[in-house]
């Protein structure tokens, strides 16, 4: 059923939205400010479930690409996706129904907002990655042969074009310069598809997912109790599976390299709370990659390993990982039209170099799911 | 400096005005506590005022005054006397997605009167102008007009990647100076932070609104000094542990936002002899655990907020817990509970060892034979009739509360010295079996110390490509900047060196850009 989003489920889907971003994926803090503005300015934004687009209608994904430290200092004017989208409706000959996320982890999960508020659409409820990724061909939509392009990236200044390449390897390639020139920032609307396309290739009630993990960690902040029950509720009606705590560990050691222009590195812990005289190691590359007991793996991508503060129970990114934050390491398994052999050729670890095999997190960890604790 | 020879330092606190007067060498002659006044002036005067007496040393002999104050921090949570402030964006094209005050408490909007005013201009962050690589005069001028017609008392302008280039900003002031007069009070917001335009803009309105009351606050405390004879130079202490001039102060009094517990790290470590230490500062309710790397306080990673006001000034890391001299300890079956809730500053009524009926963290340090309290009205007798084991099990508890919250604080796995300063750290013992403790001589005033020893700094951050420079020499042109700016601050050339350096090649962006922060700090030149 559609429904209205304010600025108060704004409010927790940026929390929530962290969660899903796996430690990467930008803050979401400039995008909701962005969101909630423009929802004051032109009114609440409708939320469509998936089911209640007709089957041929144009469903077109909006996003920003490019370095979020870029994006909170050069402030964008707010219009630059829906000009974007726009351009792409010329060029297509045919009017949008509705945008949607392309990414439900961290800043990307708001900007279909700040577009949807001022073109008056809807938004779909489901997104093409989950959780956040580098990569613009990392997207379930590219998976199941949606066309990236026709796509149209704009700055700032006005600036616009519009790209068709053969494939969506290719259309990352070119955008990822494109933004570059732009001044590090790009605005776009890409793989545009209809209703039945959208259904078919999507990860579903992400943005609803999302709302809901932000509520139960806004509640659990306030409360000082832990969210995981909240969070197993809301993730137990998605498709994702029932979260996991992988450990509860205090931080002895980030390595961040600094090689190849990549935020890539490696967490070490030390265990807590029951796991005491465990090592644990996470690896990550924007976003979180790996998570191992000593040399036994327990998560891979593309199931999503999020750090908790056991303080305030908000998620952290990897940039504020710091020597002594005592976290909980969460692992939640990602639903099925992520894991299959197609998916795992795009995002598994072999992508980012990793020998090893994708094994679902509630496999590696059979016998040991457990809740609260 | 011959004859000039020492230095006082002040750090005005919520209870307490604190004063030291230091020799060349940094020997403490005198340090004094007395009570911070409503009007905060008097305190600092009254305070000065001791502890030269009981220094001895004549007020010819003083080369400068270094003080830690909390007018500006007042000023804006009280909402009082803030100036009418004309909010000034430089970043179109760009920059019209959020604009200034957004998520702002409406209280704090109308207190301040703000309006804003969106021009061309700003760059991206490899130096390339977003409009022209000069600024439109003519949006210039028509906000100088509304401003005078107005009446706004004070400018705050921020310019897109104006951390890595200034030079609209610098060219807006100037213009501003020449239309308004010499001394029409403008804020750069490259003056005062890092890159997040929000942040940076905040912090730089809310600057705008107290320069006023920061001037009538500085003019006050020279006229006092004067009074007492005191002609030497003026320093404020920054919330990033450097000083910096009165004239530099009046025109950025939101730098010295936070500067207390900077201070009191500073101070610790002074007293300790250490550049790499955690400090606990033990107040009456609260506990400050922070950490000392090179000898600055590490600096928090996180936004922080000013009135409610989401900010990026340069607050020191800390970690605070409710334990104090004056926490409450309740017993319930085999559970012992220590604060949060404190009798505060009433201890010498409420403590069961002054004579009072409340059972305090004091009090059990004081049956513990852990703190000895030279006061004739704490008598130890009182506490006979306490459990002794509860007392080991409290004592225990304390410590481990300290040791857990200093454990946390720590960058790297290496142990490192704890060093405990303030009033209530009589409740800890000198020493712990697991960790090096020093409770240095002077633990009371480390704070006024820690003002009066402070460096001169300066800092950059910005983004560098890495097309046509390597990463090296991106790092030494950033080097370089940080220790211009830093002797722009007052620093000796011949002492200054970088003290913090931080390289990160940015997230999502290929083509190697280089995000490299980098400050430099320096003796005083007097």
């Amino acid at each position: 059923m559609a429904r209205f989003i304010g600025v108060e489920e704004i409010e927790a889907l940026a929390v929530g939205a962290a969660v899903l971003g796996t430690g990467g994926g930008g803050d979401p803090y400039l995008g909701k400010i962005m969101a909630q503005e423009a929802i004051k300015e032109f009114g609440p934004v409708t939320l469509l479930d998936p089911s209640e687009v007709p089957a041929d209608a144009l469903v077109v994904p909006v996003a920003m690409m490019g370095a979020p430290t870029v994006f909170v200092e050069k402030i964008p004017n707010g219009d630059e996706a829906l000009h974007s989208l726009r351009r792409l409706e010329d060029y297509l000959g045919k009017k949008a129904f509705a945008v949607m996320p392309m990414e439900c982890g961290g800043l990307n999960s708001t900007i279909p907002f700040v577009v949807a508020a001022r073109a008056g659409l809807p938004i779909v409820d489901a997104d093409g990655m989950g959780r956040a990724f580098p990569e613009l061909q990392m997207e379930t939509f590219s998976v199941y042969g949606v066309s990236g392009t026709p796509m149209v990236i704009t700055d700032e200044r006005g600036n616009w074009t519009l790209l068709n390449t053969v494939d969506n390897a290719m259309m990352e390639y070119i955008a990822r310069g494109v933004a570059v020139r732009m001044g590090g920032v790009g605005h776009i609307a890409e793989y545009p598809m209809t209703g039945d396309e959208m259904r078919r290739t999507s990860i579903l009630q992400t943005v609803t997912l999302a709302i809901e993990l932000g509520k139960a960690v806004l509640e659990s902040s306030k409360k000082k109790v832990s969210p995981l029950i909240a969070m197993e509720e809301a993730l137990i009606k998605s498709d994702y599976g029932k979260p996991i705590i992988l450990f509860e560990a205090k931080i002895t050691d980030v390595d961040r390299t600094t090689a190849e222009g990549f935020a890539k590195g490696t967490v070490n812990l030390e265990g807590i709370n029951g796991s005491e005289g465990h090592e644990f190691r996470v690896d990550f590359q924007n976003e979180n990659l790996i998570a191992y007991k000593g040399d036994q793996v327990l998560a891979t991508v593309p199931d999503l390993i999020t750090f908790i503060d056991l303080e305030t129970f908000k998620p952290l990114t990897t940039e504020t990982l710091r020597y002594g934050f005592r976290v909980a390491c969460l692992a939640i398994p990602t639903p099925p039209i992520m894991r299959t052999e197609e998916a795992l050729k795009v995002w598994g670890p072999k992508y980012f170099g990793y020998d090893l095999p994708f094994i679902p997190v509630e496999k590696l960890n059979e016998g040991m799911i457990v809740n609260g604790k | 400096m011959a004859n000039n020879m020492y230095k006082i330092g002040v750090d005005v606190g919520g209870t307490n005005t604190d004063a030291v007067v230091l020799d060349q060498y940094d020997q403490v002659i005198s340090a004094i506590k007395s009570p911070t006044t409503s009007d905060v002036q008097s305190g600092i005067f009254n305070s000065i005022k001791k502890v030269l007496d009981l220094s001895e040393v004549n007020v010819k002999d003083i080369a400068y005054v270094s003080l830690g104050t909390t007018h500006a921090t007042n000023a804006i949570i009280r909402r009082k006397d803030l100036s009418k402030v004309a909010i000034v964006r430089i970043c179109l094209p760009a920059g019209k997605g959020v604009l200034p005050m957004a998520g702002w408490d409406e209280s704090l909007v109308q207190a301040i009167g703000g309006k804003s005013f969106l021009i061309h201009g700003g760059f991206e962050y490899d130096g390339r102008p977003l409009s022209d690589e000069l600024l439109n005069y003519e949006e210039c001028l028509e906000i100088f007009k509304e401003v005078r017609e107005e009446g706004y008392d004070s400018i705050a302008v921020s310019s897109i990647f104006s951390p890595a280039k200034d030079l609209h900003e610098k060219e807006f002031a100037r213009l501003a100076h020449e239309y308004l007069g010499e001394d029409f009070p403008v804020t750069l917001s490259s003056e005062i932070g890092s890159l997040g335009l929000l942040e940076r803009e905040n912090s730089a309105i809310l600057n705008a609104s107290v320069v006023a009351v920061a001037k009538k606050a500085a003019n006050g405390l020279v006229e006092a000094l004067e009074h007492l004879g005191i002609t030497s130079k003026v320093f404020f202490a920054q919330n990033d542990g450097t000083l910096m001039s009165l004239e530099h102060a009046i025109k950025y009094p939101v730098l010295t936002i936070g500067s207390g517990p900077t201070n009191s790290t500073r101070g610790a470590a002074y007293l300790s002899n250490l550049k790499d230490c955690i400090v606990a500062d033990i107040g009456g309710t609260s506990t400050d655990v922070g950490i000392l790397v090179n000898g600055f306080p590490r600096q928090s990673a996180l936004a922080v907020e000013v009135g409610g006001v989401l900010t990026n000034f340069r607050m020191p890391d800390l970690i605070s817990i409710g334990l104090g001299g004056g926490s409450i300890v309740t017993v319930a079956g085999d559970d012992i509970k220590i604060g949060p809730d404190s009798v505060g500053y009433q201890i010498k009524e409420k403590a069961i060892c002054f004579g009072g009926e409340i059972l305090t963290a004091t009090d059990i340090a004081v049956a513990a034979g852990v703190a000895e309290i030279d006061d004739p009205s704490c008598d130890p007798t009182r506490l006979n009739s306490l459990d002794p084991s509860l007392v080991t099990k409290a004592m225990d508890k304390i410590e481990k509360m300290v040791l857990e919250a200093c454990e946390k604080i720590k960058t790297s796995p290496d142990p490192l010295p704890i060093v405990l300063v303030g009033g209530g750290s009589v409740i800890m013992p000198a020493e712990s079996k697991s960790v090096e403790l020093i409770k240095p001589e002077h633990f009371g005033c480390a704070n006024a110390l820690g003002a009066a020893i402070a460096d001169a700094s300066g800092e950059v951050d910005g983004l560098w490509p890495m097309e046509d420079k390597t990463r090296e020499e991106i790092i030494q042109t950033a080097k370089a900047l940080a220790i211009e700016k830093a002797i722009s601050m007052g620093a000796k050339q011949d002492t200054t060196q970088i003290v913090d350096l931080e390289a990160v090649p940015l997230s999502y962006l290929p083509g190697n850009v280089l995000r490299v922060k980098a400050k430099a700090a320096g003796a005083l030149q007097l």
